[in-house]
């Protein structure tokens, strides 16, 4: 299970970074949404997969006893999930309004602002 | 309860926030309030700064879960300072904005949006937890989103969508590092990292962290090969916004930087290296982009750039002396960068141009407002007794003592063409014949009745007097960035402040 994940990860990663370089500005939005699934992938891994070991300890015991699954790396990703969330809503606002404005979705003509005055 | 005045900077700013979108479309009362919450966030902060002088380290753990297990809040002098800084950024900015944000923008909620950002800034400071620093700079960011693309206009939005995507890379590589950290470790308290990183056997996933880490915030502070999306953005929103974002953005991702590198990653010869030469390559592009613009704020937005690299190159020379100079540069850089964002804006107010080319004469046509500019210029130059002069003496002296000698090559370097463009700058705005105003759609300066004028020159006058009081009062400036340092070189008293609140709380209660 974990080799499948990480191979996943790495698929993420790889195809959010391919994504990005590209010129097309609804392609780049895709390819910040792999790499930021991949991010949160990778943080689930890191956690451990552990089968059937809830964290709780056991009502005669005062600690753990046991190997037992850590429960902060699903907290750490909820939070994450929720922030890419807002922020690829505000992506996807942000493209729309930039194609409507500008005329164009080629990242390569958007360059008015590196031109001089 | 004394320990809760930790949080005080992080909640007055979000509560002015959310109050203020109770008056959504009320431009006045708006004012009003974000400048009244900015001055009382600028009491909060010397208060919180006061007592860390005073009384040692500020902690508080979140909820009352003790150390690497809960959330961790912690004021050290550097963090307070900082927070302090940020307050006098905010009170000058939020003070300028109630003059020269259009009432278009401030109807779609320019101040709230403006506190949620200072929140999010004092909350990045003040946390000592891994993952909440980046919830922190994910509050910081997605307001600067908002703050950089209101108003909608073409430029706006070409810039947005490049700092948008660069720093969302950031986000998600330091995201990426998080989760590698606690892979490895285990935990996400920065003290306890500070214990545990050292034991780590695998060096190398260390380094790579390490690494990414550096890139994260590398991005967000604009360090060489990564900055192309400052000068492509910081020009192109109104100056308010441009001087909150010139001031302080760029500044918290190099806090984050001496944080990591002080605390975490420390006595890694391959990690200085690399951050020196990272450092030096900064300073020289910065610098050499800065020469070639004509744009006002596309000038001083390399010369931010360039000078990122003196603070990083002090911190990759890693020695108490570059540290002093390092933390002394970042008080001076944050209060002269907010200025002279707005005395950019000012100058487009008077003349309606942008273009340092097309002006002239505003020395015998503007007196005042040239004097109030020459004292955020002479600062960034480093003129004797302005505020610039000392943090470079205190670079070169720990570059030459320690015998960084490329290092000190391109300080100087970078000195000299910052004297260099300010100079031109001063030639082509100041100097020179005098040449009409050019009338672009809003009221010229020389329109306005006396007291608004007067309302436009406070906040550039406020930070001109504390930029003066960095020069001037520069011992105690100086003897504040010496403890700063010697708490940064020796981080054990940081990590026992962490671990021992619980056991200080029961004591108090």
């Amino acid at each position: 299970m974990e080799i499948l994940l990480a191979v996943t990860v790495g698929l993420l990663y790889a195809s959010g970074m391919y994504m990005i370089l590209r010129r097309s500005l609804v392609k780049l939005i895709i390819g910040l949404i792999l790499l930021g699934n991949g991010a949160n992938l990778l943080i689930f891994i890191l956690g451990r997969i552990s089968k059937g070991k809830p964290p709780i300890i056991p009502e005669t015991e005062k600690f753990f006893i046991d190997a037992y699954a850590d429960p902060v790396p699903q907290a750490l990703i909820l939070t994450a999930i929720v922030i890419s969330f807002g922020l690829q809503s505000f992506a996807i606002v942000l493209i729309k309004r930039a194609y409507k404005v500008v005329g164009t979705d080629d990242l390569d003509e958007m360059n008015t602002t590196d031109e001089e005055i | 309860m004394t320990q809760h005045l930790i949080l005080l900077p992080i909640v007055n700013q979000l509560l002015v926030a959310v109050l203020l979108m109770f008056f959504y479309g009320k431009v006045k009362t708006q004012r009003v309030l974000s400048v009244a919450g900015s001055v009382l966030n600028l009491i909060i902060a010397g208060l919180v700064l006061q007592r860390v002088a005073s009384h040692g380290f500020l902690t508080l753990q979140a909820g009352n879960w003790q150390a690497p297990f809960g959330i961790t809040f912690i004021a050290d002098h550097f963090a307070a300072l900082m927070v302090l800084l940020t307050a006098i950024s905010g009170l000058a900015v939020s003070f300028f904005s109630t003059k020269t944000i259009h009432v278009k923008r401030v109807k779609f909620g320019f101040f709230p949006i403006f506190h949620f950002l200072l929140s999010g800034l004092n909350g990045a400071f003040l946390t000592g937890d891994i993952f909440n620093l980046y919830v922190w700079f994910e509050v910081m960011i997605i307001s600067s989103f908002v703050l950089l693309t209101l108003g909608a206009r073409k430029q706006q939005l070409e810039g947005a969508v490049k700092y948008f995507t660069l720093n969302l890379l950031a986000s998600v590589i330091f995201l990426t590092a998080i989760g590698v950290l606690y892979g490895i470790t285990g935990t996400l308290n920065m003290a306890d990292l500070a214990l545990k990183v050292p034991q780590v056997e695998n060096r190398g996933l260390v380094h790579v962290t390490a690494i990414l880490f550096f890139i994260g915030f590398g991005i967000k502070s604009a360090v060489f090969p990564l900055y192309f999306w400052l000068p492509a953005s910081y020009h192109t929103p109104p100056a308010a916004v441009s001087a909150i974002f010139g001031g302080l953005l760029t500044k918290v991702g190099v806090y984050a930087l001496v944080r990591m590198f002080t605390l975490i990653f420390t006595d890694d010869l391959f990690l200085q290296r690399m951050i020196l030469g990272v450092a030096v390559m900064t300073i020289f592009s910065g610098a050499l982009g800065a020469l070639v613009k004509n744009d006002m704020r596309k000038i001083f937005s390399y010369l931010i750039i360039c000078h990122i690299g003196f603070m990083i190159g002090g911190l990759g020379m890693m020695t108490e002396t570059a540290l002093v100079g390092a933390v002394f540069y970042l008080i001076h850089d944050i209060v002269v960068k907010t200025n002279l964002f707005m005395v950019a804006g000012m100058v487009k107010k008077v003349t309606g141009k942008q273009d340092t080319r097309v002006m002239g004469g505003l020395y015998s046509t503007h007196p005042l407002i040239a004097l109030l500019a020459a004292v955020p210029l002479f600062s960034l130059v480093g003129f004797p007794p302005l505020s610039g002069f000392w943090p470079k003496l205190e670079l070169f002296r720990a570059a030459l003592t320690d015998g960084f000698y490329t290092t000190f090559a391109f300080l100087l370097f970078g000195s000299f063409i910052t004297l260099f463009v300010v100079a031109k700058m001063w030639k082509r705005v100041f100097w020179g014949e005098i040449i009409t105003p050019l009338k672009q759609g809003f009221t010229l300066f020389d329109d306005e009745t006396p007291q608004r004028k007067l309302m436009f020159l406070l906040p550039i006058v406020f930070l001109a007097c504390v930029s003066l009081y960095i020069g001037l009062g520069a011992n105690h400036v100086w003897q504040l960035s010496q403890t700063i340092a010697g708490e940064l070189m020796d981080p054990q008293p940081y990590i026992e402040a962490v671990f021992e609140t619980l056991n200080s709380a029961e004591y108090e209660n």
